[in-house]
């Protein structure tokens, strides 16, 4: 058995591995629907940008900000959930496992349970999300009139890293919940995908108070708007102390750590339904 | 509920089948009480992200579209209520189908003394009407304190809304059966359905209203049967369309709803020819 934390991360990592990879073959005996929903994938999560390019066509500047720079909110908020929901996404079905009653088979298996239900029904098709984010991303980056100096080059991939873990930490931690509320899968939704829809816009759109609350709650406003505020020059609607634009990695971490506790907790909570 | 249990089940090709059908399938809806609230709060956060950006949108340019700002974020809260109440995203009675091509009992209810169309719109239809009571009426309240939203102050509007709702039921019912229907001879319709939902959500007016769409693509989405999911009941909520122009609305909607079902009727028939039972 692995005792340090490097061999057991390296097991967790490679649980998640041989699990995803078995879903990987599952899927493709499907071919015809997996091609059908690679592309449905990308099309669909596409049409938010779509949206927004409509809506730019009846005015040039949203919140005050204009269409490259909400491209590039759009880029790094659907890429950052992008990242998290194809690592992590899929463990949101845990209520259904716990319901049924397969979380115990999970749970006597020799492997990280945490690892095992991340890569659950793994599937590529949701690269179409995160191809159509870096197109947008790489779009905008070319088309923003920004003086590009090492700083705002180096945050652009930091924000990134930070913004999946974000999203990442509010997967597991939503899922978590489903612990003591089995029903509650959809209201993570409102974080997650709620969430990235929510950064794909300005924050000079929202009432003040959403905001705050993405900034001292639910650590959404990390992930790209207050990072952006750094990268594209633009003042803060709350006029927070400048050191919050480069908090990323801390809120990451926090939040990281946050979930990790939340999701033990719930494991030792859990007690199986006796199938 | 034992005691209300029925042992002898009504004459099939009845009205009160179907009706028992459909109550059967509200009251299943309704079980899942968490789940029902969980998904109510989800629309109503959606709810707050859009309006605000549709109140922003307006703010740049009052007027758009034809909507006044008070018409414009009613549009959004409409739209949520709609979401599920519709099955825009697909779902209801296409998970109950596909799940038995899955398991092969779909060769067991094409044998059933009970025709298999009616059956399942029988059952969506009851779905709608829990989901539109639940998931639909929650945000809309919710959209109504937070914001200056329009509510139809004449019975007659809302009437119209509801026989709308109806119709938008039944002709997303026809596209989602057809979708279904792929399943006999792709054994599996979850590609087809995932595009399907992106051509839904963009054509039904769900995202954006379709008067903002630009020149052709607007006028193209308007003749889509789309439309009548989301954006036709939306307007006649909004009093958007009013006097002979709503008949035509109505009209549109009844027209694709027909039209659909009469194609899922004549998939069917091929479908039946074909049917591969795949092992036991």
């Amino acid at each position: 058995m692995a005792d340090t934390l490097a061999a057991r991360t390296g097991w967790a990592l490679r649980s998640w591995w041989l699990v995803a990879g078995m879903w990987t073959r599952s899927i493709m005996s499907y071919r015809v629907s997996f091609v059908l929903m690679l592309l449905a994938n990308t099309a669909v999560t596409f049409l938010d940008f779509v949206v927004l390019m409509l809506m730019f066509r009846h005015t040039d500047r949203l919140g005050g900000w204009s269409l490259p720079e909400i491209g590039f909110l759009y880029g790094t908020s659907t890429g950052a959930l992008g990242v998290a929901n194809l690592l992590v996404g899929s463990i949101d079905g845990l209520g259904d496992r716990i319901r049924v009653g397969t979380l115990d088979t999970v749970l006597i298996r020799p492997a990280p349970a945490l690892a095992q239900l991340c890569a659950e029904r793994f599937s590529l098709r949701r690269v179409g999300r995160l191809a159509q984010a870096a197109a947008v991303l790489a779009w905008s980056l070319t088309a923003l009139p920004v003086h590009w100096t090492p700083g705002r080059v180096l945050m652009v991939p930091l924000l990134l890293l930070c913004g999946s873990v974000i999203f990442g930490a509010i997967f597991v931690g939503g899922a978590t919940l489903q612990f003591w509320w089995g029903e509650a899968k959809e209201l993570q939704n409102s974080l997650t995908y709620g969430g990235a829809t929510l950064l794909h816009y300005p924050p000079t759109v929202f009432a003040k108070e959403l905001v705050a609350a993405t900034v001292f709650g639910v650590p959404l406003a990390f992930v790209n708007w207050l990072p952006a505020l750094y990268v594209l020059d633009k003042p803060d609607p709350l006029g927070l102390p400048e050191a919050f634009r480069f908090a990323a990695p801390l809120a990451a971490a926090l939040a990281a750590t946050a979930a990790g506790l939340l999701w033990r907790a719930g494991l030792r909570a859990y007690r199986g339904t006796g199938n | 509920m034992a005691a209300k249990l029925r042992l002898r089940p009504p004459e099939p090709g009845t009205a009160g089948l179907y009706l028992a059908v459909a109550r059967g399938a509200f009251r299943r809806y309704s079980t899942y009480r968490a789940a029902t609230l969980a998904g109510a709060v989800t629309n109503t956060a959606f709810g707050f992200i859009l309006a605000s950006t549709f109140l922003a949108l307006w703010r740049a340019r009052p007027g758009l579209g034809g909507y006044d700002t008070t018409q414009a974020v009613t549009y959004i809260w409409v739209s949520q209520a709609l979401l599920v109440t519709v099955a825009v995203w697909g779902g209801g009675f296409q998970d109950d189908v596909q799940e038995r091509f899955r398991s092969g009992d779909i060769a067991v209810d094409l044998y059933r003394p009970v025709d298999f169309q009616g059956w399942w719109l029988a059952s969506d239809l009851g779905r709608a009407g829990f989901h539109l009571l639940s998931r639909g009426a929650l945000p809309v309240l919710a959209g109504a304190l937070a914001f200056d939203i329009r509510l139809p102050t004449s019975v007659t509007v809302w009437a119209v809304f509801l026989l709308s709702v109806l119709l938008a039921v039944v002709v997303s019912f026809g596209l989602r059966f057809l979708v279904a229907l792929t399943g006999f001879w792709l054994h599996d319709s979850e590609g087809v359905r995932a595009v399907m939902l992106v051509v839904a959500m963009f054509f039904s007016g769900m995202l954006l209203p379709i008067t903002l769409f630009p020149g052709a693509l607007g006028e193209l989405a308007a003749v889509l049967p789309w439309s009548a999911l989301v954006q036709i009941p939306t307007d006649l909520f909004l009093e958007h369309r009013t006097g002979g122009a709503v008949l035509g609305a109505l009209g549109f909607q009844l027209g694709w709803a027909l039209a659909l079902l009469a194609a899922g009727r004549g998939l069917q028939l091929l479908a039946t020819r074909k049917v591969v039972v795949q092992g036991g």
